[in-house]
C-alpha cells in the first residue's frame, strides 16, 4: 500500500470519527478494568473485615465471591471488547479503506 | 567481584521473605530429593518424544527467518490463545498459587487476580496495533517511525534482560522441580531442559515453540480441571461444603476465608498491581506471540481466548488449593514429612497439588501432573529462548549491525546460533543460582518489562510528539531504575547486605509505581524538548503509522504456506 492510500484514508473525515470512537471506547474499558481491579486491592489494603464477613450462615466470606467476580469480569469485558472490534469496527475499518482505494 | 556478586544475589532472594509473597511471586524455593517417580519419568518421556515428533513436522515447514521467528503468521488465534496461556501459565503459577492456597486460603485468589488483570489491558490498547505495525519483534513496532539503531540496541536490551531473569526463575524452578517431581538430581533438570529446549527451538522455530506451548497448555488444563473437578465431587459440588471443611480442619481455620498479610501497604500493592498489570504488555515472549497470526482479528481472539483460559486456570488453582487443604491436612501420614502437620508437606509446600494428584487419581495420575508440571518449565523456557533468539539476530545483527542489508537465510543461520548460545546461557545461569531463592527474579522481570519496554511501546505507537531521543531516554531510565530501585528496597539493602534496619533508601515492595512513571515522564520530557531535525521527521511520520496501526493497511500478512 502506497503513501497515498495512507494520505487518502486519513483525509477522509469517517477514518478521523472512526480511531476516536474507538479509542473512547478502549479507554473505557481500560478505566472499568482498572476501577475493578484496584477497587479490589484497596478494599483489601483498607477495610479487610468487610471482605472477611460471611455470606448468610455458611463459612463463605463475600470476598470470594467478589474475587472469583473481579476474574469473570476480566474475562468477560475482554470478550465484549473483541466482539464489538471484530464485527462493527472491522467493518467500518474494511469501508474506509474501500473508499481509499477504490 | 564474583563474592560481592553473589552476596547481592543471595540478599536478592530474601526479598521474598521481607516483601512477602505477593512481591515476590509464586515461589519454587529449595526442594528435597525424594524417591525416583519412574511413572511420573515415564509420562515426561511420552511427553518429550510427541513433541520432539511435532518439531519433526515443524522443521520441515521452518525455512525462512519468518517461518523462525513467526511460524508464517499461520497460526489462529484460538491456537495463539491457547499458546500464550501456556506461556503464561508457569510451573511457579500452578505449583505456587495453589500451595499459597493451601497454606493461606484467601490470599492466593488475590495473588492470580494480579496475573490476570493485564490481559485486559493488552487486549484494548495494544493487541491489534502490535499486530498491525509488527513483523518479528516488539522492536518492529517501538521502532517503526524511530532512529532504528539506538531504538533496536534499547529494545533488544530490555528483552535480553527480561529474558535473563525469567530464565534463571525458570532454570532454577526446573532443577529444584525435578528433585522432588521425579527424583532425580537437580543437573540433569538443568541439562535436560536446556538440551529439549534447544532443539525445539532450533529445528522447529516458533511452529514448535507454539505447538508444544499448546500441548502443556491442554495437559495443564485438562489435569487441573480433573482435579478441580474431583475435589467438588467430594462434596457435592457444594463449594460451601468443601470450605466449610476446609475451615474446620485447617490450622488457621476461619483465617483462611478472609484476607491475610498478604497486602498491608497500600503503595506496595499498588505498585505490585502495575509491575503484574502493564508487565504483562512488556513481556518480549508474549508480544512476540502477536506476529504469529494472520491479522489483527486474530490477534484480537488469541487475547480473548488467553485471558479465557489464564482465568479458567486461576479459578481451578484456588479449588485445588482447597482440595489439597481438606484431603492432605487429615492425612499426615502419607503426605507430610515424618509423618508430622508440623514438619510440613512432604517436598515442600509448593507440592500441595502435586500430592493432591495422587489422592484424587493415585500414582497414575500423580505422574501425569509431575510430567505436566516438568512439561511447562520446558515449554516455557524454549518461548523465551525464541524471543532472546529474535531479539540478537533480526534486532542487533540484521537492523542495527547489517542496516538491514542481510538475506533472510544469513539472519536464521544467526538465530539458530543464538539460540545455542542462549541454551548455554540458561544451563550456566541454572547451574550458578542452583543455591540462591530466585523467587523474585519473575517480578523482576515484570518490573523491568513495564517500566523499559511497555512506556517506548506504548507512547511510541499512541504519543505523536515522541521522538527517537524521548524514547530511549525514558526506556533507559525506567530500566536502570526498576533495578536500582529493587537493590536498594528493605530486603536487599538491609536483610542482605546487612545495612542496618531502616537504611534501605527505597521502602517499598515493588519499584514499578516509580520506575514506570519515571519512564513516561522522561518520555514526555525528552520528547517535547527535541527539536531536533529528525524529531520533526519522526513527528510528520505519525499520521502514516496512526493510519496503519488503526486500520491494518499495509500490515505484514501471513508469509502464506
Amino acid at each position: 500500500m502506497s503513501i497515498e492510500t495512507y494520505e487518502r484514508i486519513r483525509s477522509n473525515p469517517k477514518f478521523q470519527a472512526f480511531v476516536s470512537k474507538r479509542n473512547n471506547y478502549s479507554i473505557v474499558m481500560s478505566i472499568l478494568m482498572i476501577i475493578a481491579y484496584y477497587g479490589y486491592i484497596l478494599l483489601i489494603a483498607f477495610d479487610k473485615p468487610f471482605l472477611a464477613q460471611k455470606m448468610g450462615a455458611g463459612v463463605t466470606s463475600i470476598g470470594i465471591p467478589m474475587g472469583v467476580g473481579v476474574i469473570l469480569f476480566t474475562i468477560v469485558l475482554t470478550w465484549i471488547y473483541v466482539r464489538r472490534a471484530n464485527t462493527e469496527f472491522d467493518t467500518e475499518a474494511a469501508e474506509i479503506i474501500k473508499e481509499a482505494t477504490k | 567481584m564474583s563474592v560481592s556478586l553473589k552476596q547481592l544475589l543471595a540478599g536478592l532472594g530474601l526479598l521474598a521473605l521481607a516483601g512477602g509473597a505477593f512481591a515476590a511471586g509464586a515461589d519454587l524455593g529449595q526442594t528435597q530429593q525424594q524417591a525416583t517417580n519412574w511413572t511420573a519419568i515415564a509420562m515426561f518421556a511420552i511427553f518429550v518424544g510427541f513433541t520432539l515428533w511435532i518439531t519433526k513436522w515443524a522443521a520441515a515447514k521452518t525455512k525462512t527467518a519468518a517461518d523462525f521467528y513467526t511460524a508464517g503468521g499461520g497460526i489462529t488465534g484460538f491456537q495463539n490463545g491457547l499458546a500464550i496461556a501456556g506461556d503464561y501459565m508457569s510451573a511457579a503459577s500452578f505449583l505456587g498459587i495453589s500451595g499459597l492456597v493451601f497454606a493461606n486460603g484467601f490470599d492466593g485468589l488475590i495473588f492470580s487476580i494480579g496475573w490476570l488483570v493485564g490481559w485486559p489491558v493488552i487486549t484494548f490498547l495494544m493487541a491489534e496495533r502490535l499486530r498491525n505495525l509488527g513483523k518479528f519483534t516488539f522492536a518492529d513496532v517501538a521502532s517503526y517511525r524511530f532512529a532504528q539503531t539506538p531504538l533496536r540496541s534499547f529494545a533488544a536490551t530490555g528483552t535480553l534482560i527480561v529474558v535473563a531473569f525469567y530464565l534463571i526463575a525458570q532454570m532454577v524452578g526446573a532443577g529444584q522441580l525435578i528433585k522432588v517431581l521425579f527424583g532425580l538430581e537437580y543437573i540433569y533438570a538443568v541439562m535436560m531442559v536446556g538440551v529439549i529446549m534447544m532443539m525445539y527451538v532450533l529445528f522447529g522455530g516458533m511452529t514448535a515453540t507454539t505447538w508444544v506451548q499448546i500441548i502443556k497448555a491442554v495437559m495443564l488444563l485438562g489435569g487441573a480441571t480433573f482435579m478441580a473437578l474431583a475435589v467438588l465431587f467430594q462434596f457435592g459440588f457444594s463449594p460451601e461444603a468443601l470450605f466449610a471443611k476446609a475451615v474446620e480442619v485447617h490450622s488457621k481455620h476461619d483465617a483462611i476465608m478472609g484476607p491475610g498479610a498478604l497486602i498491608n501497604d497500600p503503595i506496595s500493592a499498588i505498585s505490585v498491581g502495575m509491575a503484574l498489570m502493564f508487565g504483562t504488555a512488556g513481556l518480549p515472549h508474549i508480544l512476540m506471540r502477536f506476529f504469529t497470526v494472520p491479522n489483527a482479528k486474530e490477534a484480537r481472539k488469541s487475547v480473548a481466548w488467553a485471558t479465557t483460559w489464564i482465568g479458567y486456570f486461576y479459578i481451578l488453582t484456588f479449588i485445588i488449593g482447597f482440595g489439597a487443604v481438606v484431603n492432605l491436612i487429615p492425612n499426615p501420614a502419607d503426605y507430610y514429612v515424618g509423618g508430622e502437620l508440623a514438619k510440613g508437606l512432604k517436598g515442600g509446600g509448593n507440592m500441595a497439588a502435586v500430592h493432591l494428584a495422587n489422592a484424587v487419581g493415585g500414582n497414575l495420575f500423580l505422574g501425569f501432573i509431575s510430567a505436566v508440571a516438568f512439561a511447562t518449565i520446558l515449554a516455557v523456557v524454549a518461548g523465551l529462548t525464541l524471543s532472546g533468539a529474535s531479539a540478537v539476530s533480526h534486532d542487533l545483527y540484521a537492523s542495527v549491525w547489517r542496516h538491514g542489508n542481510v538475506d533472510s537465510a544469513t539472519e536464521l543461520r544467526v538465530s539458530k546460533i543464538t539460540t545455542v548460545i542462549l541454551g548455554i546461557v540458561a544451563v550456566s545461569l541454572g547451574v550458578i543460582f542452583e543455591k540462591q531463592n530466585v523467587a523474585f527474579m519473575v517480578m523482576l522481570a515484570f518490573t523491568v518489562a513495564c517500566s523499559a519496554n511497555f512506556p517506548v511501546l506504548f507512547m511510541s505507537v499512541l504519543w505523536k510528539n515522541c521522538t527517537t531521543r524521548g524514547a530511549v531516554a525514558g526506556g533507559t531510565v525506567g530500566l536502570i531504575l526498576s533495578v536500582v530501585l529493587t537493590i536498594v528496597s528493605p530486603a536487599v539493602w538491609e536483610a542482605s547486605l546487612g545495612n542496618p534496619k531502616g537504611s534501605a533508601l527505597f521502602p517499598y515492595a515493588s519499584a514499578a509505581i516509580f520506575s514506570m512513571t519515571a519512564a513516561f515522564f522522561v518520555i514526555w520530557l525528552v520528547s517535547i524538548l527535541d527539536n531536533s531535525e529528525q524529531a520533526q521527521k519522526e513527528r510528520a511520520l505519525f499520521g502514516d503509522q496512526l493510519t496503519r496501526s488503526e486500520t491494518g493497511v499495509g500490515a505484514s500478512g501471513a508469509s502464506g504456506h
